[in-house]
């Protein structure tokens, strides 16, 4: 059973569009530059079931989301 | 419906669909694109011009081709698909931010996006807010009847991006009427001369806030990018009409149109009013259903294979974003308005590196505009037959012209 998730933002590819931090705000949010990093304690997802609809929200594809196992 | 095309003939050799052209409903798109929407997610069109280009119309060609770094923005680039006449005659000159691609535009973007950021659009809700109570104050002690537009959906976007970016609201007029003619001409002669107007007029503010700076986004810029010699005077004003001109003719159209929509649809309004935690999802069903940049403009600069066509370098590519954000096979009843349905993944915005910077702060003030102006005016009408109010022609940001309304 998943336990969590890894979640990679590529800072790299963001354009701060802020597309994750208004879908799943419990999880991702803008740095002070503008752009999309991990909620302080919610780095494995915190169980959100919109971390993947985020990862889909963004316009550059820079999230990726896999589960953990075990 | 009778069916009139002939479905018979095949796709390849049909004559491929003239673009863009008029709505007929300001917040439907044309009919005549009818064939698009039923068709393949890639077909051919032709442009005001003759010359032929490639429409994307399904929604997941769409967010992948959006993304492909082989479509550059850049409008200087031979081929590069026009959609009016009038605006070859300022094509010869690059825009900042969304005329740019990748690296020059990541760089550009990252100078203004803290600006930009959701806490920032949450910051001056507040402002907002206070922005959209006085325009109603005013239009209601000089009303009814009223033109929306002038009255509420245009002055409430130029002062809140006019106090973004450190520009005097005191010329709204001027800039307001160059945008106009920028966008719409509508003359080629119109368009560049509203282009060095405006040009003039923020270089002329860009100088003398350099001796007596103000606190604005232009200001920060000037202190933080333009005197540390990052970027000249030059790529200052070019940032500078991009910010004012997006920041206010965009989400002036969305509230004008989605205010005669809503007045178009009672039944719906009736639910976001019984219910206004709807409201942020009503904001992203508008968004879709209106899909005021209508065409967003691309060339190809290498060949690409796309959906068993060939699409060669130089060959121009147009998004229609009301045909996309209609996609059957992504939302169900696409031309229902429905406040609960998922509409997030709509490319209004656009999609890719230029997705819309001010995106954040549209949402805030589409939301404030109108739950105020709907609270404030509960027998809020159209104060004329739709049908005899004008839109915005095809080849431009879509709107309304005029709504006159009523109370």
């Amino acid at each position: 059973m998943a336990t969590g998730m890894d979640i990679g933002i590529d800072k790299d590819v963001c354009i701060g569009a802020g597309q994750c931090a208004l879908t799943a705000p419990d999880v991702f949010t803008q740095d002070d530059d503008g752009y999309s990093t991990l909620q302080a304690g919610r780095e494995d997802g915190g169980g959100s079931p919109l971390v993947r609809e985020a990862a889909r929200a963004c316009p550059v594809g820079a999230i990726t989301v896999s589960e953990r196992v075990g | 419906m009778t069916e009139t095309t002939d479905t018979t003939t095949d796709p390849d050799t049909t004559r491929p669909v003239a673009y863009p052209q008029n709505r007929t409903c300001p917040y439907h798109p044309p009919a005549a694109y009818d064939p698009l929407r039923t068709g393949p997610p890639l077909a051919p069109i032709t442009l005001f011009d003759g010359r032929p280009a490639w429409l994307v119309t399904g929604h997941t060609l769409a967010r992948r081709l959006l993304v492909d770094q082989r479509l550059s923005t850049d409008r200087t680039r031979d081929g590069f698909p026009l959609t009016s006449p009038r605006l070859a005659g300022i094509r010869s000159r690059r825009l900042a931010l969304l005329g740019v691609d990748d690296p020059e535009h990541r760089a550009q973007r990252k100078m203004v996006l803290p600006e930009f950021t959701l806490k920032r659009a949450a910051a001056l809700r507040p402002r907002i807010q206070e922005i959209v109570d006085e325009r109603l104050d005013a239009m209601i002690a000089a009303g009814p009847p009223a033109d929306l537009v002038p009255a509420f959906a245009l002055p409430v976007p130029s002062m809140v991006i006019c106090a973004l970016l450190g520009v005097p609201y005191a010329d709204h007029e001027f800039f307001e009427e160059q945008s106009r003619r920028l966008l719409r001409g509508p003359l080629p002669a119109d368009v560049r001369d509203a282009r060095d107007r405006l040009e003039s007029y923020l270089g002329e503010l860009i100088d003398g806030k350099r001796t007596s700076p103000g606190d604005g986004l232009l200001d920060d810029l000037i202190r933080d990018r333009l005197e540390e010699g990052e970027i000249d005077r030059e790529q200052l004003i070019s940032f500078a009409v991009i910010l004012l001109i997006a920041g206010h003719e965009t989400t002036a159209n969305m509230i004008s149109l989605g205010t005669y929509t809503l007045l178009e649809n009672p039944g719906r309004l009736a639910e976001l009013r019984e219910d206004p935690a709807l409201l942020p999802g009503a904001v992203e069903e508008l968004m879709r259903m209106l899909s005021i940049a209508d065409s967003l403009l691309r060339t190809a600069t290498e060949d690409m294979e796309v959906e068993g066509h060939t699409i060669r370098a130089g060959d121009g590519v147009v998004f229609s974003t009301s045909v996309i954000n209609r996609d059957g096979t992504v939302y169900p009843e696409p031309d229902a308005i429905d406040w609960h349905r998922p509409a997030r993944h709509h490319v209004a915005f656009g999609f890719g590196i230029h997705q819309c910077l001010g995106q954040n702060l549209a949402r805030a003030e589409l939301e404030i505009a109108l739950r105020a102006l709907f609270e404030r005016l509960p027998t809020l009408r159209l104060a004329v037959p739709a049908q005899e109010i004008p839109h915005k022609p095809g080849d431009t940001i879509q709107g309304m012209l005029e709504l006159p309304v009523a109370w």
